[in-house]
Parts: structure tokens; C-alpha cells; sequence
């Protein structure tokens, strides 16, 4: 059977994969950004998934304001990067595990969460950034090493699903997974945030602390963290930090006692604070 | 209109359901500049390819004159006018910097400090607004 063997969350900044793609990580600013990644990547070599099912968001890219579902799966077989406006980024498409993600949208729909199904659907920095963060440059003409399902959770129009929401879904997912019949080691990844607001006067928020508890909270106590309200997230981490319910679909997924072998805090990147955290499913 | 939980929040505008239909076709002409081909054609002639998109008249005129607050006051979602700015050449953080007041500089110096402090920043009473 398929088997979830960890969680991995992670930040999407854009200008980090701008970073990769023009090879300037070696510079002062981004030093400390990419350093914090170096354990993640020799971790992600020796787990070497089968799968990786990707919780991120998209920026308009493949759902602009025609058409928003609040959660959407991946089902087609493979998902090219998108151009946001400034050419796609030189990575390779992305390779789904189409008979497995098939399997998962039917599962979840019986255990009555009604996602949205894509065939066809391009991808943006949203899911590409944490794949290069965690697996290091991969040459365009090259592949991933892993397969990938992705699920696209609406966080641009508020409101974002809730958080309690988000938790559970984590948990039919880890059913759906765990009742597909082939021997697969998958990582589950819950991407963006954490604390950031790109927009109007309060933009540059950054709640250092606030997110540190969000770290901890991570690790020992998830459900306290499903429990965080929208305004919580609206006003102590930013209108933009609400990303970080797409975490708590990674954590549901996971046991509920778990062993966290990485963490990794940043301040800035752009506009933004990165966070990373690694969490082992305990046997 | 009630107020909502979230208006007490300073210098945020939360994009939700009255927003995002106040700002559609605002929006849907942003991330057409996505692609070049419609950069080309809207940097060739805004007003004509503006004609396009029947967005409100105040919309419009925040289009043409890049007032990047106003565009959101009127519907706009950061996600969609940083298309527009992309095409002038302005980045995220070169945005944050103007929308903010503070120039671009010193609002680069301020995140390399650990960006803005959370405290006197949670609710409008400490930004002396209603």
C-alpha cells in the first residue's frame, strides 16, 4: 500500500525561484535563504518519494477571476510551468502519478469534500519554487525526480477554507493515499507563507514571533493550530500570510505525533518571511 | 454596508466576494498582460486596448494613471495589478515600495531589517483612523 511517510512545509517566493533560474544564490542577500535548504536537499536524496502531493496556491495563472474552486486536484498527466508574465521558468514539466491522483479525487468526493478536478491545467512558481528549494537546480530538459499531485487551494479571494477545514481534508487525503494499493513512499508538502502583506500601506508586515509559534505548533499541537481564525491570519501575519492554512492539509495528513528533523526561519526574502519546516511521520 | 470583522485591520484591503465583483473586468485586463502578445498591443495603444474591458470610469482613469492603491480601493487584488506594474518594469517589492509611501529604498532597507513590526499595526485606532 501507499504510505505517507512525511511532511515537508515550505514558502513559494517567487524571487526565489528567480534567485535559482539566474544563479545569484551565492550572494549576501540570498546566502542565508538558500543555507537553510542545504539539510532539506540531502534529506529529500535519501528519502527519494515516489510522490509528492503538493498542496500550493495559484496566482491567477491557471485560475484568474472567471473561475475560482476553493480546492482543485491535478488529475491530468503532466503540468507545464506557466508564464506569469515574465517567460515560463526553465524547469522541467511536471509529472503526475495519474492513477493515484484519479484514486484520491474519487476517495475524497465519497468522503464528502468536492474538489475540483484538472485535466489540464499549467502550473506557477507557487508549485515549482518549493520542488526547486527542495531538490536543489534540475535542468529543464531534465526531470523531476519525483512524480508529483498537485492540489490548488484558493487563497487569492477571501475567504481562504478554514483552517479546521484544511486539517481534515489532510486527513481524507492521508486515507485516500494510504487505500491505493501499490508500495509507494510519498511526502506530502503544504507550501507559502508565512507572514507577508504585498499590498496597499501596511505592506512589509512581517511577525517574526507569530510565526515562530506557528513552527511549534507545527510540530506539537496542530489542532490548536486548525483552530487560528481567518482574522488572526489577516492581521497578525498579513493579508497574504492566510497561505499558511494550505499547511495545515500537509499536517493533517501526518500523525499526530511526529519528529520534526528540520527548521529553517529567514527574514527577508522580497516581501517576505520564509519558513520550512520537516516533519517524519513516527513508525 | 455592515462592517466587516476584517475593516478594522490598518492600511489592508482584504479582497473578498464584494471586492473581487467590483474589480472583475479591472482584474481580467490586468492578467491579460500576462502574455506578450497583449503587452505589446496594450503598450502599443492603452486607451484602445482598454476599450476592451468595460471596467467603471474611475477605474479606468487609476489604470492610465498608475495610482496602485486607488486601483485596489476600486477592486483591484495585488496578484492582478502587479501584471500591470511587471509590464512598466516594477516588481513586487518596487510596488510594495510605492504603495506604501515610503520609496522604494527605504522600504528595501526596512524588510532587510525584518520587515514591518507588527506592533502599532494591528488596528486602525493606532493609525489615528477610524
Amino acid at each position: 500500500m501507499a504510505k505517507i511517510i512525511a511532511g515537508v512545509g515550505c514558502s513559494h517566493v517567487p524571487a526565489i525561484g528567480v534567485a535559482m533560474d539566474t544563479g545569484i544564490t551565492h550572494e549576501e542577500y540570498w546566502k542565508p535563504v538558500f543555507e537553510g535548504f542545504k539539510k532539506s536537499r540531502e534529506w529529500m536524496k535519501k528519502q527519494n518519494p515516489d510522490v509528492i502531493f503538493l498542496v500550493y496556491n495559484d496566482h491567477c495563472t491557471a485560475f484568474d477571476a472567471r473561475c475560482i474552486p476553493t480546492f482543485a486536484l491535478g488529475c491530468g498527466v503532466e503540468f507545464q510551468p506557466a508564464d506569469e508574465g515574465w517567460g515560463p521558468r526553465p524547469v522541467p514539466p511536471v509529472k503526475n502519478h495519474q492513477k493515484m491522483a484519479s484514486h484520491i479525487a474519487q476517495s475524497l468526493v465519497l468522503n464528502e469534500f468536492d474538489i475540483t478536478i484538472m485535466n489540464e491545467m499549467e502550473v506557477d512558481h507557487g508549485l515549482t519554487v518549493p520542488l526547486s528549494v527542495m531538490f536543489g537546480d534540475i535542468k529543464q530538459n531534465d526531470e523531476w525526480p519525483s512524480l508529483v499531485i498537485p492540489l490548488c487551494v484558493n487563497v487569492v479571494q477571501y475567504p481562504a477554507p478554514t483552517g479546521n477545514r484544511c486539517y481534515n481534508l489532510g486527513k481524507a487525503i492521508r486515507r485516500a493515499i494510504e487505500s491505493y494499493e501499490e508500495d509507494l513512499n510519498v511526502i506530502i508538502f503544504g507550501t507559502g507563507g508565512m507572514s507577508h502583506q504585498l499590498q496597499y500601506k501596511r505592506a512589509g508586515l512581517i511577525n517574526s514571533d507569530w510565526d515562530k509559534r506557528f513552527l511549534d505548533l507545527m510540530t506539537e499541537d496542530p489542532v490548536g493550530a486548525s483552530q487560528i481564525t481567518h482574522l488572526e491570519y489577516l492581521r497578525e501575519t498579513g493579508s497574504e500570510g492566510i497561505e499558511m492554512v494550505m499547511w495545515l492539509i500537509m499536517r493533517g495528513a501526518l500523525n499526530e505525533n511526529v519528529t520534526e528533523v528540520h527548521r529553517h526561519y529567514h527574514v527577508p526574502a522580497s516581501n517576505t518571511a520564509v519558513g520550512h519546516i520537516i516533519l517524519e511521520n513516527n513508525a | 454596508m455592515t462592517e466587516k470583522e476584517y475593516d478594522k485591520i490598518p492600511g489592508t484591503i482584504v479582497f473578498d466576494a464584494d471586492k473581487s465583483r467590483e474589480g472583475y473586468h479591472l482584474n481580467q485586463f490586468c492578467i491579460s498582460l500576462r502574455l506578450q502578445e497583449n503587452r505589446d498591443a496594450f503598450n502599443k495603444n492603452e486607451e484602445a486596448y482598454l476599450d476592451a474591458y468595460p471596467m467603471s470610469k474611475e477605474q479606468r482613469e487609476a489604470v492610465l494613471k498608475r495610482e496602485w492603491n486607488l486601483l485596489l480601493e476600486l477592486g483591484g487584488n495585488i496578484y492582478y495589478t502587479s501584471k500591470l506594474a511587471a509590464n512598466d518594469g516594477i516588481n513586487f517589492q518596487n510596488l510594495a515600495g510605492r504603495m506604501t509611501g515610503m520609496g522604494v529604498d527605504s522600504y528595501r532597507e526596512m524588510m532587510l531589517k525584518g520587515g514591518r513590526s507588527i506592533e502599532g499595526n494591528r488596528d486602525k485606532s493606532e493609525w489615528g483612523e477610524d
